[in-house]
């Protein structure tokens, strides 16, 4: 038995280990060396899946070892690539050639079938949609052990429930999707300033040409200044651009690590004082630069946080918690002013604070709605569990969901009020023999 | 990527392990033209296709077992072109326990680690001297630097590699002809799968990549090991008298 835990850290438990070295030994995985069936598997990817979900309820399956590029075609930009595949060694390879990923979750740690089993979203989704829009085909092992093709046209069913669907359809083997072309490494990023969460808001509803868009939102901002953001949009710089940056990389390397956590901070280092000293400093630096267009390297843009290594220990040892929440636009405004002003009052520091648009998705467990989506991290104690739990009634009563890929703790009432595809989703699961077979503790917890 | 580096070759002798792939690729990403001589040729196509999926350059394989001593002349002549480099990845570990009771077993794994990797690169030698220029790199082990009761079957073999190599590198010196021994130590393998691996001590397969390329290319050293810390720790245990070594039981 090995501990797993998630990106936060936050629950830890013991699963059986298993690593399969080639796609072929995959779907023998479901019986073990003496042909007795296995129960409780689930498929793991690179571990930043924030709570359980990448925990399997018996033994998890840890494809690291899938991580070739099957093909890469230069010329139409579309590769085929084993699951396993780090998002980080496939931008290393595309990039330079000129072609980069339609759809980017916040951190290029993550393997593409992480990617596709949390149908992970970018700051492009109000444009692009999810990163499961762009998968053409999936080739998945079923838990009776034989490996099916699916995509939009082939075997639909299981594609949509596979897309979003946390592993819990098959494992995941190889994919197939086209890259998006690219005339440099660089991001033109403008700043819009927004002084409050009306604003803020309206800046993303105006922002929809914008090719990227997302607001670093400062959440412990009270009273007039409840939910001031920085909205920052993107569009991919063009060679005419550079110029006006001398001596400017076409492709900048990867800035990786340049500051390593050594060890589990303190847990009253992010404490309200010093999270609001520095959301202060940054709001006030961040509205000076404001208005003018400034070049930004892709890994900077697209994954600020990769840059420190093992941030998650910023949040001591007992673990952090993501909160992510996506509420329909109707409700935005008003629950959005209601959750920012109890985690305010509660003086949670919540370092990082996010706020996107997204699109409808096409998933049976797909994250996103057509809506705003809000994502806070908070060290994990009995207090902030119970504000969490008072914070799903109020997006449960606005018709909004919580991230399955950054769940750790939602009830299984508030999962049933938010994911109006599960039923779809449990009954694909009877059809292929799944119940028993393929399950995490995640999806154990919230029967699924 | 110079002009001179894209007419070269390099052939990896064990392309389907993860060493094997580590090593090819760093060559391709620096413009070399790969070649993987393989046991298993779908796992070899497997890392075939990924490295030329990353290079953009299509990359050979060749269907090669290091125990087929008797095919390795017509492997050799079949290839298009004599490569500049060769890499010889091929190993077996066996099983001590194994190797200790059943004299086949034991028997693999020397001719696996010692025989066919000595006689092959021998015959590389002497393509090599014919022509005047190349390279030789052979994956020996630490475990070659005394034997253990833990697995001196498997050790025995890899020092015979790397005397082989010492040997070859002494005829050769002063012919432009170039033989590297490389020491991995502990590396994140399939091989090594599931043991508990100590952190400073253990390399990742691109590290072994990187030190076979500096080493070979570069001209960065001759015998080397990947990770600094075990030459002096190799050193200690080489120092350890006999009567002291035989009772710790390592």
């Amino acid at each position: 038995m090995t501990e797993f835990h998630g990106w936060g850290r936050y629950p830890r438990h013991d699963s059986a280990l298993i690593s399969p070295l080639a796609p072929g030994e995959v779907a023998s995985l479901y019986d073990d060396a003496d042909g007795r069936p296995r129960a409780g598997l689930i498929a793991r990817g690179a571990g930043r899946a924030y709570g359980d979900a990448a925990i399997g309820d018996s033994a998890t399956v840890v494809m690291r070892g899938l991580d070739r590029i099957r093909s890469f075609d230069r010329q139409t930009g579309r590769v085929t690539v084993e699951a396993g595949l780090l998002l980080a060694d496939l931008i290393g390879v595309a990039m330079p050639a000129g072609w980069f990923p339609p759809v980017v979750p916040g951190t290029r740690f993550v393997t593409i079938g992480g990617m596709i089993a949390a149908d992970v979203h970018g700051k492009n989704h109000h444009r692009a949609g999810g990163f499961g829009d762009h998968v053409e085909t999936l080739t998945l092992a079923l838990p009776d052990g034989q490996m099916v093709t699916c995509g939009p046209d082939h075997h639909p069913d299981l594609f949509r429930a596979t897309i979003g669907g946390m592993g819990l359809t098959g494992m995941i083997v190889e994919a197939s999707f086209t890259l998006v072309p690219i005339q440099t490494g660089w991001i033109s990023q403008r700043t819009v300033v927004a002084p409050d969460l009306d604003r803020a808001l309206a800046a993303l509803r105006d922002a929809a040409e914008a090719t990227y868009s997302v607001a670093w939102i400062d959440c412990l901002a009270r009273g007039a200044a409840l939910g001031r953001s920085l909205v920052y949009l993107g569009e991919h710089a063009t060679p005419a651009d550079l110029t006006a940056r001398a001596g400017a990389d076409r492709w900048p390397p990867a800035v990786g690590g340049r500051f390593t956590v050594p060890l589990d901070a303190p847990s009253m280092m992010l404490n309200r004082l010093s999270v609001g000293a520095f959301n202060a400093l940054y709001y006030k630096r961040g509205a000076r630069a404001a208005g003018q267009a400034m070049l930004v390297p892709w890994d900077r843009y697209f994954f600020p946080l990769d840059g420190i290594g093992d941030w998650n220990r910023l949040y001591g040892a007992r673990g952090f918690v993501q909160y992510q929440c996506v509420l329909p636009m109707t409700a935005a405004a008003g629950t959005l002013a209601d959750i920012l002003e109890r985690v305010s009052r509660a003086g949670h520091a919540s370092f990082l604070a996010v706020l996107k648009q997204l699109g409808p998705a096409h998933g049976d467990l797909s994250f996103p709605m057509e809506g705003v989506t809000l994502a806070l991290d908070l060290p994990v104690s009995a207090r902030v569990l119970a504000l969490l739990n008072d914070l799903d009634r109020l997006v449960v009563a606005a018709g909004g969901r919580l991230y399955l890929a950054k769940d750790a703790r939602q009830s299984p009432a508030t999962f049933e009020a938010g994911y109006p595809g599960r039923d779809r989703l449990r009954r694909l699961r009877h059809q292929i023999g799944a119940p028993g077979r393929l399950s995490s503790k995640l999806s154990t917890r919230l029967g699924i | 990527m110079t002009a001179n580096a894209l007419s070269k070759t390099l052939l990896v002798i064990g392309g389907s392990s993860d060493i094997g792939r580590a090593i090819a690729s760093r060559y391709a990403v620096a413009g070399w033209q790969v070649v993987l001589a393989v046991r298993d040729v779908a796992a070899g196509t497997r890392n075939a296709s990924d490295i030329a999926a990353r290079s953009g350059r299509a990359v050979p394989v060749h269907r090669l077992d290091i125990l087929e001593t008797d095919q390795f002349a017509a492997m050799l002549d079949g290839l298009p072109v004599l490569p500049d480099t060769v890499v010889c990845v091929v190993g077996d570990m066996g099983d001590q326990a194994r190797s200790e009771a059943d004299p086949l077993a034991a028997q693999r794994v020397l001719r696996a680690n010692f025989e066919g990797p000595a006689l092959f690169l021998g015959m590389i030698a002497e393509r090599f001297a014919a022509r005047g220029t190349g390279a030789i790199v052979g994956i020996s082990s630490v475990a070659g630097d005394r034997g253990r009761a833990s697995n001196y079957i498997y050790g025995a073999a890899k020092a015979g590699f790397t005397a082989f190599l010492s040997g070859l590198r002494n005829r050769l010196a002063g012919r432009g002809i170039r033989v590297v021994t490389v020491k991995p130590g502990f590396v994140r393998t399939r091989m090594t799968e599931g043991m508990a691996l100590p952190g400073p001590l253990t390399a990742d397969p691109s590290e072994v990549g990187r030190a076979v390329f500096r080493a070979a290319e570069q001209g960065r050293g001759e015998v080397i090991y990947v990770r600094g810390v075990w030459r002096p720790l190799m050193m200690v245990i080489r120092a350890v008298p006999e009567r002291i070594f035989k009772r710790m039981q390592l």
